[in-house]
């Protein structure tokens, strides 16, 4: 319950950078980064397949990732790995420095003495 | 997206999902779950796998036509486990659009569709007006001599032309029986004016239309399919008309049927018609087209016809039967006039029905959303949209009324093949078919229907409410009402509808009834009536023909079983036909342009006992007065009491017809149309010998249609070429003559049947929908101690007020649609109490008659089962 509580909303399109930024990494399946990305943020973003999966497959449909079928490294199953591409890497680029700003500009607002200080 | 690209992704997306919940439930299993627990688990972390699967695949395809068809191919699974919805559903929506689209096919057809001749908007019937000043534009028919001036002065049209309907008998030959048609007379230049041209063969010339040249004929198409069996061959050769030689010139096109639908014969006016007939300015015969000159208005052209009329009028004032004006309207209001108002009525009783057909429909989709409200409200808890869930919805209502449109359309197609059959009378039935319009305007009806019985079942259920349902459980007593309510506001409309139909079926009925129980001043009954006439060609002398009738009426007499038989001109219920200028000789000369012009017929001496037309003073006619000693006139009780009134009209004498003749005596009056008031008539003798053509009427108590055959034999062997035509009992001839009444009637009053039964079906469906709600109330009620007959009482008077309020709204409705048929109605008022009164009763009667087995259910309902089945 308490889990539930803490889960946070992501903003609207927070989670396709966090996506790419995971990819960054190399060549992941879905499984990976929901749990990379659950781990990394101490559980505190609790990944929801509902909107992992719909948000993969809207970035490979604007050619941000491209997928493939590949054996998994212990050898015995497939899984369906997706990997940056040039243009995703640009779009990943473009919306950290967004995100900065954006994180700065709210920062700025909510702690205004720490900032004079 | 095509579809096998869409499956290969839903493959691949299964997979994907699939193979990494396989590793979820691996990893759950190596942090110590139990291998039983662990598919659960991986679930729980996963979340559930159609609804992302649905979701991801829905990135792919968010604008596509994909998911309509889904939604499509989902209302046609739903629709085809709910059979009885929807079957009740289609079928009247079926009965809704069609009879609308029938009836603007019609209407399109006959009243909006440009008439077929070139340029028809340029095209005006010309009237002669104004005889008696009282204002009201009369649309008279033109006399010769006017005509005449109006062709010749005239600055506004490019063309005038006349044409006079009549009937000719076409000889017998090659066999082929003689028959009586129905012909035209026309001016050479017509077809012309029109800007048609024969199918074959060629239009008069002026040459062929004077008294001097040979006789021509063009034929109808269908007349010459039939008669001559299609034969090109039939050009320049002769047929005789009422004995006199025609050379066929030509075959107009199939669709001409100017100036009347059943035309069959055109031949050149000044040909056929005495040249007195053709100067005359006193003998209103004709109808007169134009086409109006370019730049020329419809009202300069009138402006300048009256001024030439005014004109002619000044110039002749010591001939009182010049008309001082003249009117005009578009060539398309004349041909249609009688059948507009009608028609328009009708259109809107039908859009009447399509409203509650929309309606009913819409409160059965309200009464299954409710029934379906479990399954919604999971969908919607399972994350299905509000938005989504709208639009399913509106795809099934899409769904039915497209289904119901489809059925329409071929109800549509029965209900014209129907009236094109037996409406022949109908001006343009040729062009009645359906079209390229008329299907747009089916798809537009099907998807307003869809758009107006949707939105109200949508709006019937929010999302809240929705969610609240799983809450609600069945116990729901509250909620229920509130939506029975809805239903409820829905019936009234209906019912109020309803109501506004039956009045105007009511008033139409009545004044039907009226019409035929009108007293025609005859015997009706057993009397059966044939048309006849010798050609002049042949009968030239008036001793000819006074000795045919002579000799045909004495042997139609010697018939066994015939117990009377006269011959008259005109009888009752044929129109008015002629009238004669008439004048009293006893009275002084009336002022100078002023005249007095009396319905005229011919008729022997014992017409009037045959027809039981009542002499009420006096004697009929000598009988022994023949040809020029025939110098006695009959005239009607009405022509008595407007022309003497206070003075003793026998033995004075009147000039008509170019003879004096003395009034020996009066008889009762008789109606020249069914529904309208009798008019002065006065009778000349048959055996003067002047009349040619007339109607023959024998009277026989018992089966008078048994006479048909002798007759025509006794005519044939008395003249082989002579037809007889139009074999009418007098009862098949008045019905003729409200066939358009009894047309409109029984159609009005079907719908309204239609949508009573509609409403009654509502009402007993929300009615059995209340009572199943609140069963579980009337139970603790009914053991609480509740009397039955309360109980009854309670759910009588809840089902009631629908049908009360939409009752006494629709008798408002009603008053203004009355007044919108005043024009159809005759002798009754638009607001008739007995017609209000007893469709009021009919209504309530209705209404209780639904309302009461439900009510009568609830009342005898067992408490402890109501209790246990909830």
């Amino acid at each position: 319950m308490a889990k539930q509580t803490q889960r946070a909303g992501l903003l609207q399109g927070t989670l396709d950078m966090l996506i790419l930024r995971t990819l960054l990494y190399g060549p992941a399946h879905g499984h990976q980064i929901g749990k990379h990305i659950q781990r990394t943020t101490n559980e505190f973003l609790q990944m929801q397949h509902g909107s992992l999966y719909p948000a993969l497959h809207r970035l490979e449909r604007k050619g941000w990732v491209v997928s493939k079928w590949e054996t998994a490294p212990d050898g015995n199953r497939e899984f369906k790995y997706y990997r940056l591409t040039e243009k995703g890497r640009k779009q990943l680029l473009a919306e950290e420095s967004h995100w900065k700003k954006m994180a700065e500009a709210v920062a700025r607002v909510m702690w205004p003495a720490a900032e004079e200080s | 997206m095509n579809w096998w690209q869409s499956k290969k992704r839903d493959e691949d997306l299964e997979r994907e999902l699939r193979s990494d919940l396989e590793l979820e439930e691996e990893e759950q299993r190596e942090g110590g779950v139990s291998a039983d627990e662990a598919p659960h688990a991986a679930l729980r972390a996963f979340g559930n796998p159609t609804l992302v699967r649905e979701q991801t695949l829905a990135v792919w395809s968010w604008n596509s036509l994909e998911s309509l068809a889904r939604d499509l191919r989902f209302s046609l699974r739903t629709l085809w486990r709910s059979p009885g919805f929807t079957v009740i559903a289609v079928v009247v929506m079926a009965l809704g659009i069609g009879a609308n689209v029938a009836l603007f096919t019609v209407v399109r057809g006959v009243l909006l569709k440009p008439l077929p001749f070139h340029d028809p908007d340029r095209l005006v019937m010309l009237y002669e007006a104004g005889l008696h000043e009282d204002g009201t534009p009369s649309f008279n028919p033109v006399s010769g001599g006017m005509y005449a001036e109006w062709k010749e002065q005239n600055r506004s049209y490019s063309s005038l032309a006349l044409a006079k309907e009549i009937r000719v008998g076409l000889s017998g030959s090659g066999g082929q029986l003689p028959e009586k048609l129905n012909s035209a007379l026309i001016s050479w230049d017509l077809l012309r004016t029109l800007g048609v041209q024969p199918a074959l063969g060629r239009d008069f010339a002026p040459s062929d239309d004077n008294p001097a040249a040979n006789g021509t004929v063009l034929l109808s198409w269908g007349l010459w399919k039939r008669r001559f069996g299609g034969d090109p061959g039939i050009l320049n050769t002769a047929i005789d008309l009422d004995a006199m030689r025609y050379t066929v010139i030509g075959v107009m096109p199939q669709w001409f049927d100017f100036p009347d639908p059943s035309t069959q014969l055109w031949t050149p006016v000044y040909h056929d018609k005495p040249e007195e007939t053709m100067t005359s300015y006193s003998n209103h015969l004709f109808r007169v087209v134009g086409r109006l000159k370019p730049g020329v208005s419809a009202s300069q052209g009138a402006a300048d016809m009256k001024l030439i009329s005014r004109r002619i009028h000044n110039a002749h004032l010591d001939n009182p039967f010049v008309f001082r004006s003249a009117n005009s309207r578009p060539l398309l209001d004349h041909i249609v006039g009688d059948f507009k108002k009608p028609l328009y009525v009708l259109l809107e009783a039908t859009s009447c029905l399509l409203l509650i057909a929309c309606l009913n429909v819409a409160n059965l989709l309200v009464a299954r959303a409710e029934a379906r409200r479990n399954e919604l409200a999971i969908r919607t808890a399972l994350g299905g949209g509000w938005l989504r869930l709208m639009r399913e919805r509106m795809i099934e209502c899409l769904v039915l009324s497209a289904g119901g449109g489809a059925v329409g359309l071929l109800l549509a197609f029965a209900v014209l093949a129907w009236l094109t059959h037996t409406r022949h009378d109908l001006s343009r039935v040729e062009s009645i078919h359906i079209d390229g319009a008329v299907d747009a305007f089916t798809v537009g009806v099907i998807v307003m229907c869809a758009l107006f019985s949707g939105l109200i079942g949508a709006f019937s259920t929010s999302d809240k409410r929705i969610l609240s349902a799983l809450h609600e459980g069945s116990r729901s007593v509250a909620g229920a009402s509130s939506r029975a309510m809805l239903r409820k506001v829905l019936l009234t409309v209906e019912v109020g509808l309803t109501v506004i139909l039956l009045i105007g079926a009511g008033l139409l009925l009545k004044s039907y009834e009226r019409l035929r129980s009108a007293d025609m001043g005859c015997i009706t009954q057993n009397v059966i009536t044939m048309h006849l006439g010798i050609p002049d060609a042949r009968y030239s002398t008036p001793a000819s023909r006074a000795n045919f009738y002579d000799t045909l009426l004495q042997r139609v007499r010697a018939l066994r079983g015939v117990d009377a038989a006269g011959f008259a001109s005109v009888v009752p219920g044929q129109g008015q036909a002629t009238d004669w200028a008439v004048t009293v000789l006893e009275h002084p000369p009336l002022p100078p342009g002023n005249g007095m012009s009396v319905l005229g017929r011919w008729a022997d001496s014992k017409y009037f006992g045959a027809m039981g037309i009542p002499i009420v003073e006096g004697r009929t006619f000598d009988a022994s007065k023949r040809l020029g000693a025939a110098n006695e006139v009959v005239i009607s009780e009405s022509f008595r009491k407007r022309y003497f009134p206070g003075e003793d009209p026998l033995d004075k004498h009147l000039r008509v017809r170019g003879r004096d003749a003395v009034i020996v005596g009066i008889v009762g009056d008789t109606r020249y149309e069914i529904g309208e008031a009798p008019e002065p008539v006065q009778y000349l003798p048959l055996a003067a010998g002047v009349e040619t053509v007339g109607t023959l009427v024998i009277r026989s108590s018992h089966d008078p249609e048994q006479f048909a055959l002798p007759v025509q034999r006794i005519v044939s062997e008395m003249d082989p070429d002579l037809p007889v035509s139009d074999i009418l009992t007098m009862n098949q001839l008045l019905g003729k003559s409200t066939l358009d009444q009894s047309f409109n009637t029984t159609l009005l009053v079907a719908f309204a049947t239609l949508s009573l039964i509609l409403a009654v079906v509502g009402l007993f469906g929300v009615m059995s929908y209340v009572a199943a709600q609140r069963t579980n109330e009337i139970g603790i009620r009914i053991a609480l101690g509740a009397k039955r007959e309360h109980v009854m009482r309670k759910m009588l008077l809840d089902g009631m007020w629908p049908a009360v309020v939409g009752l006494l709204v629709g008798l408002a409705a009603s008053l203004e649609a009355g007044r919108l048929m005043r024009d159809l109605l005759y002798e009754i008022k638009p607001l008739d109490p007995e017609v209000f009164a007893a469709v009021a009763a009919t209504l309530l009667a209705a209404a209780v008659f639904a309302c009461i087995v439900p009510a009568w259910r609830a009342s005898r309902l067992d408490p402890m089962q109501a209790l246990r089945a909830e």
